[in-house]
């Protein structure tokens, strides 16, 4: 009588590395990966948000297919023969980090960006002196005393327009404009962030993977040459505001907050939370 | 979505039903004012302030008249359905539009899209609870899934969402004067037997005083000292000028807050607590009744100290001092001896399952998503649901020629409550106070957009600043409460309450508004409200 | 459906108001306000509104030369479509403009590919010396007669200004009959086929033959005698003669269009769509063009033969922005159609329900990609979506869709009219009936041409006059920009799929563009760069990043770089390209410059202008 939500998974088998392996229907190439231990490189994929498959740097190999696939979003199908770690998707992977990292600045990308570069012997160098080949660097945007949008660290992965949108926040303040190269992530006319219908969720901070969006806090920190992560910890706790109890990660340094994220695998707020939770922790430490 | 503006108030919750939204889900949305939560939905009725029961005996009616009611249901699983169809027998289609303002086939439309609904929940908050009628006006909600069955079923409810981080699990807790841990009855003898013997004390066999009521025992003088923890009631307390009389009166004040809020500069004493949220280790229960556990990421600063320490000091200054020194997981293991919904929860498993939703009896018990799935076992389990007959009551502050718009009280989206927390980060998107009026009622007063002009009702009179806003409903007016330190809007709101909950009627004050002299009404810009 | 924010600091104008009202007829805004205390709105009205912002955008545009912030906030608000959106849904667009115009008109004026070789330079700069408000323009699909111009204009109708008879060397377009066209509001008249009257013709029958504007003269000439016979036959034996014809599409990717429209009817409980692909942009594409503007009537009734073959009741025709002319014609020809009842609920007395619905692109190649051109249609960035799934099962709005080019479209009538089998006598074996071919560059009658498939190279070339005396043919860019340079001597490859595959080039979308032995192949091939670079929607960072790196490599060779060193990362561009690109585009951009490297083409390049008028 209590009727809940049930999902009736069947098995899929394919041949992924050589490997036979069973996975539920439904799963991506990447979700068996994962599954399997295989390790995926991504950039524009979260599991907050859905699969836009832009970045390409996830790419495989599939018997029969004449171009590779993006595993994020390619579900597994039965007998499917797929390759992770062939020349092909070697040689693509790489290509994708050297055109990024030759046009973006990637200093502040996660960790693991920096590793798979490595890992691929990316060399973004080989595409030219940055003084003379396109890149996007362009100044710093500091409109307001929370958000910092520095779009020459950018690599137009689609997540903040994704958050701001219709997988959580629902305010559209950004969106994609321009096309080609000169594709960028804009408001309406390129009006400031104030002058926009943003409402400073921060949901575009959350999943911004390359450090183009980054808090006000974080910035003037690593401006003031002060900002060190290895001496941070991240502490999870309940939000004070409101009772739909969102679970924020505070990520202290030296005994104070400096900024707020959620977890994206948690039930209440899959990551997303709304601007008290976020920048509303100023009171402790008024 | 009734009495709720969600987009604003629970910003993540509205996530969720947006979720479903995108996915087909229909969305009605009941207000007097068209929300940014109603500008998502399918349609919105905008009900006069303090309507809400007569609408929802109005689509209880029509539900019956046209046969949508769930007869199965109603058979095994409630009471008192023949009195409810008689007394609802009244609330016409027609009548009901003329109490409420929203027309006929809108209520015709909601009675039978809610009844024939595969699944359906309806959502509320203050809207619905702020009023004098406040208890009256959920039943009438509950009335309406009685009669449908949306309730006890995965994906179908009653969901009220709750206001504040914790409400829920100060109910949890007992802070509520009627029950002890656990939502066990103070006046229950067996229930009061099992806590004495824990904790080796007596308790008294009555249940003590609601907010409300404290503050008319203050006036009688029967309470002449208050220690009041993490509120600020001279600030929140709607008719704030006969609040903060009431604290000052007293013998005794002592207050333990984070802050040096306006409540604790009245006190004799002041215990600096540490924040609850960043700076001390427990648990929060939230408006899913998900116990979560909260954890300490920075130290307190300067004086201020775990709120359980100075409990315990208090406690031995007073001359118990075998409290000891238990850390937060002991004292919850206490708590899960004597709260039965609670036994399952082990710290371990907090920790382990990112939080639990009550009731969870036994630690191989995985929690509960929904409640009252009892009322579809058959034979049903317990007490079956009672129909109730609630009237349609107006708010008390009535309108009369000299305080003729009627003044309702909202939130945005960057602030919290009185703003004590929330006025020490600096929002872009933060305008200050202002107080929305409807082009036709600014046209009638001959006031403009950004004008300053005084705001008067039977208990008091302030000045603000006027936003003209279209489409707002002719009389209606509407302003939040977040700046109590520049506009104390609780020195005009209304001081009944609901004798059911002690809950003001925040809702629904009566107004007046004039024009101040020329030279100091200039009219200043207003930037945006997102 | 959301709580926007409408922040534009003027309003919209009364013209942008009306504009907007005419964009949206029919349907009406989203919000309906019953009452004060009665609104009506929801995420299903804004979602079946959404496929009008395309349009609303044009009207905007029309009504004050840009889409002005006020404009675009007003529309927003009608349509419920987040101001941001609507932005990066405008600017992906090279026909809207997003500052206040300088000037009633706006110029495109053709540089790309073929235009350059007749002096498209020299024409820019006159018209700019004239006060003209100029824009340099990728290929305008008049590749027969240019330099080809595109008046885009405020409160008017767009112009097509051309060379009345180009391609050779002593016919061009000067700055001062484009400013008379403007001033007459004149098109240049439609091209004259050399192969006209032609008995031979199957496509081009009826083009320079019959009035494009009479239903009469088309019915006349054999028109609507398919539809007829297709109702006859009913949806199953239509495609089942169509799968026998052997018909395979006609855009370049030559799938077969039996399995394509068998695989959309056999789709249950959903809508279905019949999109025509008419966003022609490939560089040296102009056939569709030449039919659009010549034999209208035959693609609405082609497209209503398809239509109700596969089970759909919505029809939608996308024409490139740059079409003026086609898209009056073909306007004219659908509401004759409804007139006649040839269109509409009851399509011919059959009971049949067939609408069409024309939408005009706005200056974006990737719209011509069947998944961008969806996304174009539906209101959004015309970005390609990833497949599968395919448009047979997750098409336009996500319904079932069989889409199709104007050339595959019009086979369909002489096959359902004579039969699949006596179709398929002509041409060969693997590649039946007749196929149409654009040339262009350096021949002595640019224009298209008819054959049958089997023909060679060299034959079609012949047809077309050869190469003019004096000039020797030193490559042919076969298939288009997105195909690939061959060698004279390849002349004598047959032009059938099976020829093309096995030779490693392409058909395409027929483009046979000639070069000579003075042409610049560098310029050439670097302007083909640069033409993928512009067209990139941005999505995927191998097509964008990639295609700004081929082009950069392309600029460093005509300044000095040597193939040599060069050639790893323009192979490695090209790999990473047509391996992990999204779509056609990305997957294309490195082909035709690769064929040129192994050509030699863009070894001993010469410098300096590319022009040689």
């Amino acid at each position: 009588m209590n009727e809940t939500p049930v999902s009736v998974s069947t098995m899929v088998e394919f041949t992924l590395d050589d490997e036979v392996v069973k996975v539920p229907d439904g799963s991506t190439i990447l979700d068996a990966c994962r599954r399997e231990g295989i390790e995926t490189p991504t950039l524009c994929w979260a599991e907050n948000l859905t699969p836009v498959n832009v970045c390409r740097v996830c790419v495989v190999e599939v018997e029969g297919s004449r171009v590779l696939v993006p595993s994020c979003s390619r579900a597994v199908e039965e007998g499917m023969v797929v390759a992770t770690d062939s020349e092909r998707v070697r040689t693509s992977r790489r290509m994708v980090y050297e055109l990024l990292a030759s046009s973006v600045e990637m200093d502040r990308a996660d960790p693991e960006v920096h590793a798979w570069m490595e890992h691929y012997g990316a060399r973004p160098e080989r595409m030219g002196d940055r003084s003379e080949i396109a890149t996007v660097a362009q100044p710093v945007k500091v409109q307001d005393d929370l958000y910092v949008r520095d779009y020459e660290r950018c690599i137009l992965c689609y997540k903040c327009v994704e958050a701001c949108g219709d997988d959580a926040q629902h305010t559209y303040a950004i969106a994609t404009a321009g096309r080609g190269f000169g594709a960028h992530i804009s408001t309406e006319h390129d009006v400031s962030l104030p002058d926009s219908a943003c409402v400073y969720c921060g949901n575009c901070i959350g999943v911004c993977p390359t450090g183009a969006l980054a808090f006000k806090t974080e910035h003037d920190m690593r401006e003031a040459g002060t900002w060190d992560e290895s001496s941070q910890s991240v502490t999870t706790t309940v939000c004070p505001f409101c009772g739909v109890g969102c679970n924020l990660e505070l990520h202290t340094q030296d005994e104070r907050i400096v900024k707020v994220t959620s977890p994206a695998d948690h039930s209440v707020t899959h990551g997303h939370l709304c601007i008290k939770g976020r920048f509303g922790w100023q009171h402790a430490h008024a | 979505m009734w009495g709720s503006n969600a987009r604003n108030a629970h910003p993540i919750f509205f996530h969720h039903a947006l979720r479903g939204v995108n996915n087909g889900a229909r969305m009605w949305t009941v207000d007097p004012r068209r929300t940014g939560t109603a500008k998502f939905a399918d349609h919105w009725l905008g009900l006069n302030v303090g309507s809400d029961i007569a609408l929802a005996n109005g689509v209880a009616r029509e539900i019956v008249a046209s046969g949508l009611q769930n007869e199965e249901f109603i058979e095994n699983s409630t009471t008192g359905y023949e009195d409810f169809v008689a007394f609802v027998e009244p609330w016409t289609l027609e009548r009901t539009s003329e109490v409420t303002g929203v027309p006929v086939g809108a209520i015709r439309e909601l009675a039978h899209a809610y009844a024939t609904a595969g699944k359906a929940q309806i959502c509320w908050t203050l809207g619905i609870t702020e009023h004098h009628t406040g208890v009256d006006n959920v039943q009438s909600l509950c009335n309406l899934s009685l009669l449908t069955g949306h309730v006890g079923r995965w994906g179908s409810g009653l969901v009220p969402l709750r206001g504040q981080n914790n409400v829920q699990g100060g109910g949890d807790m007992g802070a509520l004067p009627n029950k002890l841990t656990g939502f066990q009855d103070v006046e229950d003898n067996e229930v009061r037997a099992k806590f004495e013997a824990a904790w080796d004390c007596t308790i008294p066999p009555i249940n003590g005083w609601n907010l409300t009521q404290m503050f008319e025992a203050m006036g009688r003088g029967e309470i002449r000292a208050v220690y009041c923890i993490g509120e600020n009631p001279v600030d929140s307390e709607a008719d704030a000028t006969h609040a903060r009389a009431m604290l000052e009166g007293l013998d005794t004040l002592v207050v333990q807050d984070v802050f040096m809020t306006r409540t604790a500069e009245l006190a004799d004493v002041v215990f600096p607590a540490a924040l609850g949220w960043a700076e001390s280790d427990g648990t929060a229960t939230n408006s899913e009744r998900r116990v979560q556990r909260v954890r300490a990421a920075v130290p307190p600063p300067g004086q201020a100290r775990q709120e359980v320490d100075i409990i315990n000091d208090l406690a031995a200054a007073m001359g118990d001092d075998d409290w000891g020194q238990p850390t937060p997981e002991e004292l919850w293991d206490e708590l899960r001896t004597v709260s039965p919904m609670h036994g399952g929860m082990s710290w371990a498993r907090l920790e382990a399952e990112g939080g639990i939703q009550w009731p969870c009896p036994t630690e191989d018990h995985p929690g509960s998503q929904f409640l009252h799935g009892r009322l579809w076992e058959r034979p049903v389990q317990g007490r079956p649901a009672p129909f109730s007959c609630v009237e349609d009551r107006p708010p008390l502050d009535v309108l009369t020629d000299e305080f003729p718009l009627r003044l309702t009280t909202v939130r945005a989206l960057d602030s919290y409550n009185t703003g004590v927390q929330t006025e020490h980060y600096s929002s872009p998107i933060r305008t200050g106070e202002a107080l929305s009026i409807s082009t036709v009622d600014a046209v009638a007063l001959g006031v403009v957009d950004g004008e300053r002009v005084n705001v008067s009702s039977r208990r008091g009179s302030i000045t603000m600043t006027v936003e003209v806003e279209e489409h707002l409903a002719v009389g209606l007016c509407h302003t939040t409460f977040h700046f109590p330190e520049t506009t104390d809007i609780n020195q005009i709101t209304s001081d009944a309450v609901d004798p059911k909950s002690g809950t003001a009627e925040f809702k629904a004050a009566a107004i007046r508004i004039d024009r101040l002299p020329v030279a100091a009404g200039q009219p200043v810009s207003v930037s945006h409200s997102a | 459906m959301p709580d926007l924010y409408f922040g534009a600091a003027d309003e919209a104008t009364a013209g942008e108001r009306t504009a907007v009202a005419e964009a949206i007829s029919g349907f009406g805004p989203v919000v309906i306000r019953e009452s004060e205390r009665l609104v009506h709105a929801g995420r299903s009205r804004t979602r079946e509104r959404r496929h009008l912002l395309l349009p609303v955008l044009h009207s905007l545009q029309r009504a004050s030369g840009w889409i002005s912030p006020g404009g675009l906030d007003h529309a927003c608000a009608e349509l419920e479509v987040p101001p941001a959106e609507a932005y990066g849904v405008a600017t992906f667009y090279h026909l809207f403009t997003h500052e206040p115009p300088t000037s009633a008109d706006t110029v495109h004026v053709c540089d790309d590919v073929a235009c350059r070789l007749f002096g498209s330079g020299k024409l820019i700069k006159d018209l700019r010396d004239n006060g003209h408000h100029v824009k340099a323009s990728p290929c305008l699909g008049q590749c027969e007669r240019g330099p080809a111009v595109l008046v885009q204009r405020t409160a008017g109708s767009d112009l097509t200004v051309t060379a009345v008879d180009g391609g050779s060397s002593t016919t061009t377009l000067a700055a001062s009959e484009v400013a008379v066209a403007i001033d007459g509001a004149n098109s240049t008249p439609s091209v004259t086929l050399s192969q006209a009257g032609s008995d031979q013709l199957r496509l081009l029958a009826r083009v320079g033959v019959v009035d494009p504007s009479s239903l009469v003269d088309y019915r006349a000439h054999g028109g609507y005698e398919a539809l007829a016979a297709s109702l006859t036959m009913g949806p199953d034996r239509v495609i089942d003669e169509i799968t026998a014809a052997g018909l395979s599409g006609r855009g370049g990717a030559a799938f077969p269009t039996g399995v394509k429209w068998r695989g959309v009817a056999d789709q249950e409980g959903r809508p279905h769509h019949l999109v025509c692909n008419a966003d022609e942009s490939e560089p040296g594409t102009f056939k569709d063009r030449v039919v659009m503007e010549g034999d209208p009537f035959s693609v609405i009734e082609a497209m209503t033969v398809a239509g109700i073959a596969v089970g759909a009741e919505q029809g939608w025709l996308y024409i490139r922005g740059e079409y003026p002319v086609a898209a009056a014609r073909l306007t004219h020809a659908i509401s004759e159609a409804y007139a006649a009842g040839l269109l509409g609920a009851d399509v011919a007395s059959s009971g049949k329900r067939f609408e069409i619905h024309l939408r005009s692109g706005a200056g974006a190649y990737i719209c011509g990609e069947e998944t961008s051109l969806f996304n174009s249609i539906e209101g959004f960035r015309g970005e390609p979506r990833n497949k599968p799934p395919f448009p047979t099962t997750h098409g336009l709005f996500g319904e079932p869709t069989a889409i199709n080019n104007v050339e595959t479209l019009i086979n369909v009538l002489p096959i359902v009219v004579m039969g699949g089998s006596a179709y398929a006598a002509a041409g060969t074996d693997r590649s039946p009936g007749t196929k149409l071919f654009c040339l262009s560059g350096r021949v002595v009658q640019p224009g298209t041409y008819e054959v049958e498939f089997g023909a060679t190279l060299r034959e079609i070339i012949d047809l077309a006059g050869g190469v003019p005396d004096g000039r020797e043919l030193r490559a042919v860019m076969l298939g288009g920009a997105a195909g690939s340079f061959v060698g004279p001597e390849s002349l004598d490859l047959p032009l059938t799929l099976e020829d093309t595959r096995a030779a490693g080039v392409s058909l395409g979308s027929g483009v046979i563009m000639v070069f000579d032995q003075d042409d610049d192949m560098v310029d050439s091939v670097r302007r083909i760069a640069e033409f993928f670079r512009d067209e990139s929607c941005g999505q995927c960072v191998p097509c964008r990043v990639g295609t700004v790196r081929q082009e950069e490599v392309l600029v460093r060779l005509s300044s000095g770089s040597t193939i040599d060193e060069e050639q790893d990362l323009l192979q490695d561009l090209a790999t990473v390209m047509k391996d992990a690109s999204i779509c056609g585009l990305g997957q294309t951009a490195s082909g035709a410059v690769l064929s040129a490297i192994e050509l030699g083409l863009l070894a001993g390049s010469k410098s300096g202008d590319g022009g040689s008028n």
